[in-house]
C-alpha cells in the first residue's frame, strides 16, 4: 500500500467516525476539501484503485454528481471495516446547497490529469477509437474527451475507474442523471469496455 | 474477443440519443441534451420579471426551491402535488395562512414524472411502476408508502419517464415512450395504455406516439388531445413537434414511419405511406418539445380562453436556434379541429439560451393557472385581471 492510499484510508475513516450523524463543524473551506483532495488527489490526478481524478470536471457535472450523492441517488460503496459503506453520501451529508456548488466551483478549477504514462498498444488503441466513433462518444464528450456543461471530462481518467463506470452505466447500476448512458451502452460488451477504458485512460 | 467492425454508417445502440445524427457535421455535433441543474433557483434568481404574457394576466412565484418540478396535479383542497424526473420524491405545496409549506408525501422513488389526482388518490408514475395513495390529502404529515398497482412495463430508460392523468371514463392513463430517437419498436412501447384505477383491465388506446409528455380531455367531447415529441436529427425545421386527438381506441399516430402526419421516415417509413396513420390536428413547432397541456374550464381567463389547450412547450435541444421554452394557447373550433396557435407565456429563451423551462400547467379552483419550470425548481401562477403581482 503506498502513503497515499494510507491516507486516503486515514482520512475516509476518521472523517467517517467524526462526521457521522453530525453536523459539519469544520472550519475553514480549506479543511473542508482537503478530505476530498486526499483521496481524489491535490493535483486533480487520483493515486487510489478505482477512485476517479476530478481534474479538469466542469462544474455543473460535479454538481449533479454531489447532489446525487447527497441524495443517495448515486452509490459509491466502499468497504471500512467488515461492512459496505456508501463513503460519498456519508461524505456529503449535511451538505447545504451552496456547499455543493461551493464544493463544485473548487474542484472545478483542479488541472485535467495527464495521460497514462505509455501511449498504449497501437492495434488497441486502435480498435478502441473505432468503438468511440461507433457509438460517437464524441457528440457529448467531445473531440477532445474533455466534456462540457452536464458533461464529464473523461480524457486520461484512470482505467480502473473507467471499467467500473462504464460496466455500472451499462447494467443499470449507475442510473445516471438523464439516463442517456444506460441507452448509450447497452449493446457495448466487457471486451470493448476494456478497450474503451483503457483508450480513454491513454488519450493524446 | 475482437470489437465490433466499425463501418461507415454505423449503426446507434437503440436509445441511443445520437440515432440519425449526421456524420462530418460541424454544426450538429455541437447539439447535444440539454440536462437541468439538480438545484432549484433561489427565489430572487427567477425570470418572472422578463416573461411577457398579453395584456391583462399576471404571473407571480408560487413556490420555488423544489427540484427539477415537473408534473402538476391539485387536490380537492387545493393541495399541488409535483413530480419530478432527476429527484426521486413527490414534493406537495400547501398554502396556509399565507405561508407556503413543502411536504415530502413519497420518497425514496424512481423517476416519479407522472401524477394523477382522482377523489382524493394520488397516483404517482415511475419509470417503470405505478402507485397510489388514496385519502391524500388527509394524511400529508404522515403519508403511508405509495401502494403499487401496476408494474406491467418497460424498464428502459430512453423515454422512459412517465405522464400520468384519469380521464373522464374514471380509468388511469399512462403513456410508454418509444425506448430511443427513432427506433422501430415492439408492442409494449410507443403507446398510450388505460387501465381500471385498480391497475387491472389495461389496453393499448393510441399507438405511434414517440413521446408524450401531456394529455387531456376536451371539456366540450370528451376527446383525449395529447402532445407528442418528433423525433431528432432530421433536420432543423422538421419535422415539427404534433398536437393529436384519438377519435378511437388503438388509432396509429406514425411514431416510427411518419412523422407530423406527412413525412415518411427516412429510415423506417420505406413500403409506408403516411395516409396508413391519423394526422395530427396541429403541428407545434420543430422540436420544440411540447410537453404537459390542460384543457382551460375556468371563468378568470378572458371568453376566447375557454376550453381552449394551453401547451407548456419545454424547448428544443437538436436546433441550432433554439425554438419553444414558452407557453402557447391553441383555440379550437367546434368540431374539435385546431383554430389557431398563439404564444401565451414567453421570454424563457434569451440569446438562445434558457433561464427557464415549461413543463406542465395545472388549473385552479379559482380558475388560475399554475406552470412548472424544471430548469428553476419553480411553479408560476397566471392570474387574470386585479390580481396582485408579486413584487409589487
Amino acid at each position: 500500500m503506498s502513503i497515499e492510499v494510507f491516507m486516503c484510508r486515514i482520512v475516509v475513516a476518521a472523517l467517517l467516525l467524526f462526521s457521522a450523524g453530525q453536523p459539519l463543524l469544520a472550519e475553514t473551506f480549506a479543511e473542508r476539501v482537503a478530505p476530498c483532495l486526499a483521496c481524489h488527489g491535490e493535483k486533480g490526478r487520483s493515486e487510489h484503485p478505482a477512485v476517479p481524478s476530478l481534474g479538469g470536471q466542469p462544474a455543473p457535472y460535479l454538481l449533479i454528481q454531489l447532489y446525487l450523492f447527497r441524495e443517495n441517488q448515486r452509490a459509491s460503496t466502499y468497504l471500512k471495516d467488515d461492512h459496505m459503506i456508501e463513503v460519498m453520501s456519508e461524505m456529503t451529508k449535511g451538505f447545504t446547497d451552496d456547499d455543493l456548488r461551493n464544493f463544485s466551483d473548487f474542484i472545478s478549477k483542479l488541472p485535467p490529469p495527464p495521460p497514462a504514462p505509455d501511449p498504449g498498444d497501437p492495434a488497441r488503441m486502435q480498435r478502441a477509437a473505432a468503438i468511440i466513433t461507433h457509438n460517437r462518444c464524441n457528440s457529448c464528450h467531445g473531440l477532445d474527451l474533455a466534456g462540457q456543461e452536464n458533461v464529464p471530462h473523461i480524457a486520461n481518467q484512470r482505467e480502473d475507474f473507467l471499467m467500473k463506470t462504464l460496466r455500472e452505466y451499462r447494467d443499470n447500476i449507475r442510473h445516471g442523471y438523464d439516463g442517456v448512458m444506460a441507452s448509450v451502452l447497452a449493446p457495448v460488451d466487457d471486451a470493448q469496455i476494456a478497450d474503451l477504458a483503457y483508450y480513454i485512460a491513454r488519450f493524446r | 474477443m475482437p470489437a465490433a467492425t466499425p463501418t461507415a454508417a454505423p449503426a446507434l445502440p437503440p436509445g441511443s440519443p445520437l440515432i440519425g445524427r449526421p456524420d462530418g457535421n460541424e454544426a450538429a455535433a455541437k447539439l447535444a441534451p440539454v440536462a437541468a441543474p439538480p438545484l432549484p433557483a433561489a427565489a430572487d434568481k427567477l425570470p418572472t420579471a422578463q416573461l411577457k404574457l398579453p395584456p391583462g394576466f399576471n404571473i407571480e412565484v408560487y413556490a420555488s426551491g423544489i427540484a427539477n418540478t415537473r408534473s402538476l396535479r391539485v387536490g380537492d383542497k387545493g393541495t399541488v402535488f409535483v413530480g419530478t424526473r432527476f429527484g426521486n420524491k413527490v414534493t406537495a405545496i400547501v398554502k396556509k395562512d399565507g405561508k407556503t409549506e413543502l411536504k415530502t408525501v413519497a420518497s425514496g422513488l424512481y423517476r416519479p414524472n407522472g401524477l394523477a389526482y382522482h377523489n382524493g388518490t394520488l397516483y404517482i408514475a415511475e419509470l417503470s411502476q405505478i402507485s397510489k395513495i388514496d385519502n391524500i390529502e388527509n394524511v400529508l404529515d404522515n403519508p403511508p408508502k405509495p401502494t403499487v398497482i401496476y408494474t406491467d412495463l418497460p424498464k428502459d430508460e430512453a423515454h422512459g419517464w412517465k405522464f400520468l392523468a384519469v380521464g373522464p371514463d374514471n380509468k388511469l392513463y399512462v403513456e410508454v415512450g418509444q425506448p430511443g430517437n427513432n427506433v422501430l419498436h415492439d408492442a409494449a412501447h410507443g403507446q398510450i395504455r388505460r387501465m381500471n384505477l385498480d391497475g387491472t383491465g389495461a389496453e393499448v388506446v393510441a399507438r405511434g406516439v414517440r413521446h408524450s409528455v401531456g394529455f387531456d380531455w376536451n371539456p366540450v367531447n370528451k376527446q383525449l388531445y395529447f402532445s407528442d415529441n418528433g423525433r431528432d436529427w432530421l433536420s432543423e425545421d422538421v419535422p415539427q413537434d404534433e398536437l393529436n386527438r384519438v377519435t378511437k381506441v388503438g388509432e396509429h399516430f406514425g411514431a416510427p414511419y411518419c412523422y407530423q402526419g406527412n413525412i415518411l421516415d427516412s429510415e423506417f417509413g420505406w413500403g409506408h405511406s403516411c395516409s396508413e396513420f391519423t394526422a395530427p390536428v396541429a403541428l407545434t413547432g420543430p422540436h420544440s418539445a411540447g410537453l404537459g397541456l390542460r384543457f382551460y374550464t375556468g371563468n378568470m381567463f378572458p371568453k376566447e380562453y375557454k376550453n381552449a389547450i394551453i401547451l407548456a412547450r419545454h424547448g428544443s435541444w437538436n436546433r441550432s436556434k433554439k425554438i419553444g421554452g414558452d407557453v402557447v394557447v391553441i383555440k379550437l373550433n367546434k368540431d374539435g379541429t385546431v383554430r389557431s396557435i398563439e404564444p401565451f407565456i414567453t421570454g424563457f429563451l434569451v440569446d438562445n439560451k434558457y433561464v427557464g423551462r415549461p413543463v406542465d400547467v395545472q388549473q385552479m379552483a379559482d380558475g388560475s393557472l399554475l406552470l412548472s419550470d424544471d430548469w428553476n425548481g419553480a411553479i408560476y401562477r397566471i392570474t387574470y385581471g386585479k390580481e396582485k403581482v408579486a413584487g409589487k
